[in-house]
């Protein structure tokens, strides 16, 4: 267990544009950290250059408490997962192994011994003496995965490596990673661009847009909380619906897309500014409008586009100029431009500086916390 | 009736496949099959000075050519030709390869001089050799002077002849091997060599372990090209030395030209190069059975 510590951290390849600017981050001892951002962010650079891949421009990075941006990729202490796997075609999946304990003169039965105790962890015994090119993209991952087990370092990087695998595949690997990691106590830095690996295996996630730190922070906070517009849309699916809103001082409501009229409360009524704002509102707290429901925004809607993926219903609408989305559970018969009520509340809005960005406004925390808390009582 | 119609029918994938390979069957029959043959046909032979089959003399040919001191020398020449060239020519333009394949500025200008013997005719470099070796006016001579060593009959003296026209084939062959090696290596995949970096493993050990058995498909086919190339080197060897001083240089496929047009003997010239042919058929099916194993393809 070590920790990793990105102070001020930049990397430029044409001296230049930074692909990367200003990185302060620390990665705790033992914790799953996750990278997540839309392609080309520079998730693999930043990667890279805390693998010695890849040279630091500007800033600090320490491994442990050292300062380690001239050492070299060995004296790191780590392994790397490669998003293409990089196994040794010539090699079997036993010489794969046990390649890394080769360099450093480990003996041949000690080899052998660890790498059967890895092999059998990820259910590959029966694979070993076959070569890479003989193996499933699954079983390929896990070899990729046995090399850097195997290694036992302390800290452990991958770059996408689920990111070839079939949704079901995927979602074992997800957990069998977590739980090895757990189990060994690794501490894990790992790159994906999709949204539910980040959700369900990092103990915190880093979002990065641009090469810009986005957000940092628990899965469930980003997902309740988003610091900017880009993390709204970007983490939940379908997205975050988002639209123009201002306020109305006379009669204190906030106006959306010169359509929507939602009362502001009377203490929130402070914290909004007079400029514009963007306000957001995850398409599962538009809720269908039932017969006994009294308070909260009404609103009739003229459907778009409707989808019924089993055990949930999303379908479009138009507010203003935004397509907004919402998403019921169970099957709900709706037809494409029927009229539907619909009703929100503001506590489930989001509301961010119309220029900056920021968040302005979280959205308040509903009935599943009061069902747990119950629970646990 | 019956029988033959279906036996049109079902030879219907065959003859279609025929027609296609019609047109390199037609050229392979005019400029491969026939001359080859025929070669075979006329060793069996005397000619006349036309070269036209006179008396089947069955495998006399063959019996005076095992017999012949010329042609023993000829083919030691031969060997001792290949062993020279082959190795050195390689190891050199792997070498060269590994440096060229180094990420450094301006790494594009020695790849482009390393390959530059490529594109030079063998004619055109063995006259500037030629002019390099001779005694009086050649740099070679020139440079030993200035050193203080004694000077060297580069072309003329027997014990050299063989070593210099040697010289002169691997510089000219090392631009091609050089070309097709750097390809090989930069057709490795570059994470392989990251991931072992961050393993630990140093520029040797990756030599050993990454580099030699990923490139040896194409160390494989080089050499077989090579030693195919060494065994009928002809165009250095008549403008350099003629077979001299003395036969040292007279390698086999020189020897068949001179029998052949020199001398009008197409009859053991014809036997000289079915030899020559069964040599390089041996060579190449011993390497096939030997590098195979060793031969990791992707
Ligand atoms: N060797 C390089 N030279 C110049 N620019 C590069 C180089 N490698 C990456 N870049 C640029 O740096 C930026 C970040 O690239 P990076 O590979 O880190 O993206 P990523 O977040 O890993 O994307 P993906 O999800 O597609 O893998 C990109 O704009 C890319 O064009
Ligand atoms: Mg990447």
């Amino acid at each position: 267990m070590k920790k990793v510590e990105l102070i001020n951290v930049s990397k430029s390849y044409d001296k230049q544009v930074d692909v990367i600017s200003n990185i302060n981050v620390t990665i705790e001892p033992g914790e799953f950290f996750v990278l997540v951002g839309p392609s080309g962010c520079g998730k693999s650079t930043m990667l890279r250059m805390i693998a010695g891949l890849e040279e630091i421009t500007g800033g600090t990075l320490k491994i442990g408490e050292q300062i380690a941006n001239n050492l070299s990729p060995d004296k790191r202490d780590l392994s790397m997962v490669f998003q293409n796997y990089a196994l040794y075609p010539h090699l079997t999946v036993q010489q794969n192994i046990t390649f890394g304990l080769d360099v450093k003169r480990m003996k041949k039965d000690e080899q052998k011994r660890k790498a059967a105790e890895v092999a059998s962890m990820l259910g590959l015994t029966d694979y070993l003496a076959r070569k890479p090119r003989e193996l499933s993209g699954g079983q390929r991952q896990r070899v990729a995965l046995a090399r850097a087990i195997v290694s036992e370092t302390p800290i452990c990087l991958m770059d996408e490596p689920l990111s070839n695998l079939d949704a079901k595949l995927r979602a074992h690997m997800r957990s069998e990673i977590r739980r090895i990691q757990r189990t060994l106590g690794i501490t894990m830095i790992y790159v994906t661009h999709d949204q539910v690996e980040a959700m369900t295996m990092g103990d915190r996630i880093m979002i990065l847009h641009e090469g810009k730190i986005q957000q940092i922070g628990k899965p469930i906070d980003i997902y309740n909380h988003p610091a900017n517009p880009f993390v709204a849309t970007f983490i939940g699916s379908p997205p975050m619906n988002l639209a123009k809103a201002v306020l109305d001082e006379t009669t204190e409501e906030l106006v959306v897309e010169n359509e929507l009229r939602i009362p502001v409360p009377g203490m929130e009524r402070s914290k909004l500014p007079s400029h514009g704002m963007t306000v957001g509102i995850r398409p599962e707290s538009i809720l269908p409008l039932t017969p006994e429901q009294t308070g909260g925004v009404k609103l009739e809607v003229t459907t778009t586009n409707v989808e019924v993926l089993g055990n949930e219903t999303i379908f479009s609408f138009h507010v203003g100029t935004e397509e907004w989305m919402a998403k019921w559970s169970g099957q709900w018969h709706i037809g494409i431009g029927e009229q539907l009520p619909v009703w929100l509340e503001f506590d489930s809005l989001s509301i961010f500086d119309g220029e900056e960005g920021h968040l302005i406004k979280k959205t308040v925390d509903q009935s599943h916390h009061v069902v747990q808390q119950e629970v646990v009582e | 009736m019956n029988t033959t119609g279906s036996l049109w029918k079902r030879s219907v994938n065959g003859r279609t496949a025929l027609l296609y390979l019609l047109p390199s069957i037609i050229l392979f029959s005019v400029f491969v099959f026939y001359p080859m043959f025929r070669t075979i046909y006329l060793s069996f032979f005397l000619t006349d000075q036309a070269g036209n089959a006179a008396i089947n003399v069955g495998f006399e040919n063959y019996q005076y050519l095992l017999g012949s001191s010329e042609f023993q020398n000829s083919m030691k020449a031969t060997i001792l030709f290949v062993l020279y060239t082959v190795p050195i020519g390689i190891i050199l333009a792997l070498f060269f390869a590994l440096l060229a394949n180094e990420k450094l500025k301006g790494i594009g200008f020695f790849r482009t001089m390393y390959s530059s013997t490529m594109g030079v005719s063998v004619a055109a470099s063995s006259v500037i050799w030629l002019f390099m070796f001779n005694p009086s006016i050649g740099m070679f001579n020139r440079l030993l002077q200035t050193v203080g060593l004694p000077q060297i009959q580069w072309l003329l003296d027997p014990e050299w002849a063989l070593l210099s026209v040697s010289m002169s084939t691997i510089w000219m062959n090392v631009g091609f091997s050089f070309l097709i090696l750097l390809g090989g290596l930069q057709n490795i995949d570059e994470h392989l060599y990251e991931s072992s970096r961050i393993d630990g493993a140093g520029y040797f050990y990756r030599l050993r372990r990454i580099t030699l058995p990923m490139l040896s498909p194409t160390l494989f086919f080089i050499i077989t090209i090579s030693l195919i190339n060494a065994f009928q080197t002809f165009g250095q060897i008549d403008i350099l030395t003629k077979g001299g001083p003395s036969q040292s240089t007279n390698l086999i496929v020189y020897s068949i030209y001179r029998e052949a047009f020199v001398n009008y003997q197409f009859g053991t010239a014809s036997a000289q190069a079915v030899i020559l042919f069964v040599i390089i058929l041996i060579v190449t099916i011993l390497q096939f059975k030997l590098g195979e194993r060793k031969v990791h393809y992707q």
